[in-house]
């Protein structure tokens, strides 16, 4: 079972993000990565986007199956991480770290999950 | 999530697969990489559990017989030790299921169908055995099915415990042999669903695990890997073989979907004969889609014309591991069916550019 960094925020969607000020990093949990196998393509939002909370902002696919990127807050997309478009496999490799998807600078956070309850989510 | 097991289960516990549901079995999906599982298909060797799959019994003075009716393809004509891919039709003319049919006997077969249509087949099969001498047996849980398949396979599973009851080197494409392995009666066939060289090796369930066991003890030091039904999918994608479900199924007739050779029309009378399932799509042909770039088109996305006209629906697809770009198979009208034909797909909003391809679009060099 992968562990379940405990610095980081969780959705019921599999992403995750780290906080910093009013900027949220985000990315897909290791489960999400896990479930989806090899990933071979990553479609992300344009720097400058506006998005809006759980519209799709991206895809990840791998050989086997499509997930979906869905915006975890409202805000303006600040950086997209070329890394995962050119080599998609590095979500795989490190969905915490270099495997990271998007920056955005958010005005509110919704309610997100702490690291105990994401992983007794991805337990049930 | 819990399923039916294989035989297998504990094997594939331990070696750290991830298990997906299939057809109610808890199968692994994959050990460790997809993409590394199917290289080593397509380079080395690869490993698969197939106990899911259902094996049904025939045997009677009548088997070759009530064959000849209840299947497409004249079964009586098989010699003995042949392996025969064949199809249950409706009495409409879609496929119920395909199958592969061994002969055991002048009057004993084994029919290995679906895992998906384990009940449907052996229901169909049992109702059309009524008028025939003849007994249908569901042995699904008497058997686990292993296959070995890739350009490595025989030298590993010449490698192995497993005594085969004539010399490997002489077994032919879609023939089989019996054999033993530690004095449990087995059998070899050269069949698989990769595209590459193979076998699939029956076992009396009980002794599965100490044969998947030789055969990784021998072939792991050669270069063969443990692998999951992530990788059978793209493999089997690859090589354009339909998959029950997606290609197949009640609504398309064989012709349809490229099977005219496993009917046999010159056969009296059989299930199905001479019919062909009527409806909205029955003017659609299955082909075979390449695009460029990364994105593929997947099961159930609509075929466009270069028009933007609505003109098929996708039936399986991925980015083709092998050959590194996208493929598909779709159904598509007719009149678009032509190689090369440019055509668009719906990728989720958005319109990707792709043209009509002959399948399969791998094939190994052939062997003898």
């Amino acid at each position: 079972m992968s562990a379940v960094p405990e610095n980081l925020s969780y959705t019921a969607e599999h992403e995750w993000l780290l906080i910093d000020g009013d900027v949220a990093t985000v990315g897909i949990t290791q489960f999400a990565a896990d479930a989806l196998g090899d990933i071979v393509y990553v479609a992300l939002p344009s720097v400058g986007d506006s998005i809006k909370p759980g519209a799709v902002v991206g895809e990840v696919e791998s050989t086997k199956s499509v997930g979906e990127i869905f915006a975890p807050t409202a805000g303006e997309v600040l950086e997209a991480n070329q890394v995962v478009v050119d080599a998609p496999d590095t979500v795989n490799a490190d969905p915490y770290g270099n495997g990271w998807l998007i920056k955005i600078r958010f005005s509110e956070l919704p309610e997100l999950l702490d690291a105990t309850a994401y992983q007794a989510l991805i337990q049930e | 999530m819990s399923g039916t097991h294989t035989p297998l289960h504990a094997v594939h516990v331990a070696a750290g697969a991830t298990f997906t549901d299939f057809a109610g079995y808890d199968m692994p999906v994959r050990y460790s990489s997809d993409l590394e599982e199917h290289h080593s298909v397509r380079t080395a060797a690869g490993i698969f559990d197939l106990s899911h799959m259902a094996e049904i019994d025939v045997s009677g003075p009548q088997a070759a017989q009530f064959l000849d009716y209840a299947l497409s393809n004249r079964l009586s004509a098989m010699e003995m030790l042949q392996a025969k891919y064949s199809l249950l039709l409706s009495p409409s003319g879609g496929v119920v299921d395909d199958l592969i049919v061994y002969r055991f006997g002048a009057e004993h077969f084994l029919i290995v169908a679906n895992a998906s249509n384990r009940e449907v087949a052996f229901s169909e099969l049992l109702a059309r055995s009524a008028d025939f001498d003849v007994e249908v047996r569901d042995d699904s849980d008497a058997w686990a099915l292993i296959a070995v398949q890739g350009p490595i396979s025989r030298e590993v599973m010449m490698a192995s415990s497993i005594t085969p009851d004539s010399p490997l080197e002489d077994l032919r494409y879609y023939r089989f042999i019996t054999g033993e392995f530690q004095g449990q009666p087995i059998a070899i066939a050269r069949t698989g669903y990769t595209g590459e060289d193979g076998y699939e090796v029956f076992v009396p369930a009980a002794h599965a695990s100490e044969v998947w066991a030789d055969l990784e003890a021998v072939g792991m030091p050669l270069g063969l890997v443990r692998c999951g039904l992530a990788c059978r999918d793209t493999l089997r994608l690859e090589a354009g073989m339909p998959l029950y479900g997606h290609e197949l199924g009640l609504d398309h007739s064989p012709a349809q979907a490229g099977l005219a050779r496993a009917v046999d029309h010159t056969k009296d009378d059989f299930v199905g004969a001479g019919m062909t399932p009527v409806g909205p799509t029955s003017s659609r042909v299955l082909v075979g889609l390449v695009g460029e770039g990364k994105r593929a088109p997947r099961a159930g996305y609509a075929v466009l014309s270069s028009e933007g006209e609505p003109i098929g629906e996708v039936t399986s697809g991925a980015l083709s591991p092998t050959l590194g770009y996208p493929v598909a198979m779709a159904y598509i009208d007719s009149d678009h069916a032509t190689p090369r034909h440019s055509l668009l797909v719906d990728v989720r909003g958005s319109h990707l550019s792709v043209s009509v391809q002959e399948l399969p679009f791998y094939s190994r060099k052939k062997v003898a």
